[in-house]
């Protein structure tokens, strides 16, 4: 009976629902898991990679990470090659706003037009909806550091914490318990792979299965998006005590 | 023949115009404002074909005005000239408006600005500026007296300096004038200097 109303994006089944889209929804329930967190001096992005085979070449850069501008990046969860066609519209508007403004675009902005472009994949052309959801976290003058969450509805909201992809359910009960006002950049960084630790399948965290991006302010006002080398977060994955330095991979 | 020129002082901005219409040789009309409010804190001085000038400075007007509603922010100062700026270089290629332009504006984190727009979108910040026949005598006043943070009362009376070297030197010189200024308080109307009563 319900075959008849999900085959297609653009109607409605008779309980007033959009199958495809809750479908969409499904899928990124399934895809590597994201979390965001804003803090009083930044905001902090950490990423679950999924290792498919060991045989992958990992690539150097990030691969759930993306910077859209030099206030603005996000974190995806969901189909990458769609992810990767919204990006590349997100970079478009952000410096066709820089062309015509000469300023940053507005954080909210591009968010509202990526979100615009989703809707559209919702309504119009029989074609499926993006199968991805986006954590923006950026930094702009009106508002100071903000973070955003989007669904392939085309819904956007704004979060001090979120979750996106597997298991967002339960991080986002974790972040609700322990997330604080005023939180600083570094606890963010903690609490956030404290989250992953207990919400992510595989039993122990180590650098190759994570990413962890920040966005912050430099003394000189510039806004820094920094991603974290694996080393790096090696050792912070060890400090915050969720994995124990391992002997095997220091050989 | 058209006079705008404007300047910055401490925490404020200021913009004057001649209000003359003409056509050939007659005035058709001496209370014409040629000097926007573009937004709360924005002041649009135009000097130009009069249609291109009543039709460019409404839609930009028109736009600034549709950014904020959509956006629930104002554009800053530098945002809404450097968008001027843009609309009159496309147009440039394809049909001119013949508009000189002063964009004056505060933003609460910047304070007072002022923006220097020409008809073939040239962009420049500046501190005092002029378009129009009486930009020859007034820059020259305005080089002479014009100095960085001058008060309200200062300004006014460089203001009043510009227009009486326009009226005595300038053989076409326009009979009225505005003057407009725009601080924390918002972009607003401050005098007209008229030497015929506008009827």
């Amino acid at each position: 009976m319900s075959r008849r109303y999900d085959s297609r994006t653009t109607i409605f089944s008779p309980e007033g629902r959009l199958y495809q889209v809750e479908y969409a929804m499904e899928a990124i329930g399934n895809a590597g898991s994201a979390i965001g967190i804003l803090a009083t001096d930044g905001v902090v992005l950490v990423g679950e990679k999924k290792v498919t085979s060991k045989l992958l070449q990992t690539s150097k850069s990030t691969e759930k990470m993306y910077k859209i501008d030099d206030h603005l990046a996000c974190a995806v969860a969901g189909i990458m090659s769609d992810a990767n066609i919204l990006i590349n519209t997100a970079r478009v508007q952000a410096q066709r706003y820089t062309f015509a403004y000469q300023e940053p675009m507005p954080v909210e902005q591009l968010v509202q037009s990526l979100c615009d472009t989703k809707q559209g994949y919702t309504q119009f052309g029989g074609l499926r909806p993006f199968g991805v959801s986006f954590l923006f976290a950026g930094w702009d003058s009106n508002f100071g550091f903000q973070l955003y969450m989007s669904d392939p509805s085309g819904n956007y909201s704004g979060w001090k914490a979120a979750a996106i992809g597997a298991n967002n359910q339960a991080a986002q009960s974790i972040l609700k318990q322990d997330y604080k006002e005023d939180i600083s950049r570094e606890d963010a960084v903690q609490l956030a792979l404290k989250v992953l630790s207990k919400t992510m399948d595989s039993t122990s965290l180590t650098a190759e299965k994570l990413e962890l991006a920040e966005i912050f302010l430099l003394p000189s006002g510039e806004v820094k998006y920094q991603v974290c080398p694996p080393e790096a977060l090696g050792k912070l994955l060890v400090k915050s005590g969720v994995t124990q330095p391992s002997v095997e991979s220091s050989s | 023949m058209e006079c705008v020129f404007g300047l910055v002082g401490d925490g404020f901005a200021l913009i004057a115009a001649d209000t003359s219409a003409v056509h050939s040789i007659l005035v058709h009309k001496s209370n014409e404002d040629k000097i926007m409010i573009l937004d709360s804190h924005k002041l649009l001085g135009a000097s130009g074909e009069a249609g291109d000038r009543v039709q460019f400075t409404e839609y930009i007007q028109k736009n600034v005005h549709l950014y904020q509603f959509r956006n629930g922010i104002p554009l800053t100062t530098a945002a809404a000239a450097n968008f001027t700026r843009g609309e009159l270089a496309i147009a440039l290629r394809k049909s001119p408006y013949f508009v000189n332009i002063l964009l004056a504006g505060y933003d609460k984190d910047i304070g007072p600005s002022l923006y220097y727009i020409d008809y073939i979108a040239t962009l420049h910040k500046i501190e005092k500026g002029a378009f129009g026949y009486g930009s020859y005598f007034s820059l020259s006043m305005m080089d002479r007296h014009y100095h960085s943070g001058m008060s309200l009362e200062e300004a006014v009376d460089l203001a009043d300096k510009c227009i009486m070297e326009i009226r005595s030197r300038l053989v076409v010189a326009p009979p009225n004038f505005v003057i407009k200024i725009v601080d924390k308080d918002g972009a607003r109307e401050y005098a007209w200097r008229e030497s015929i009563s506008a009827a």
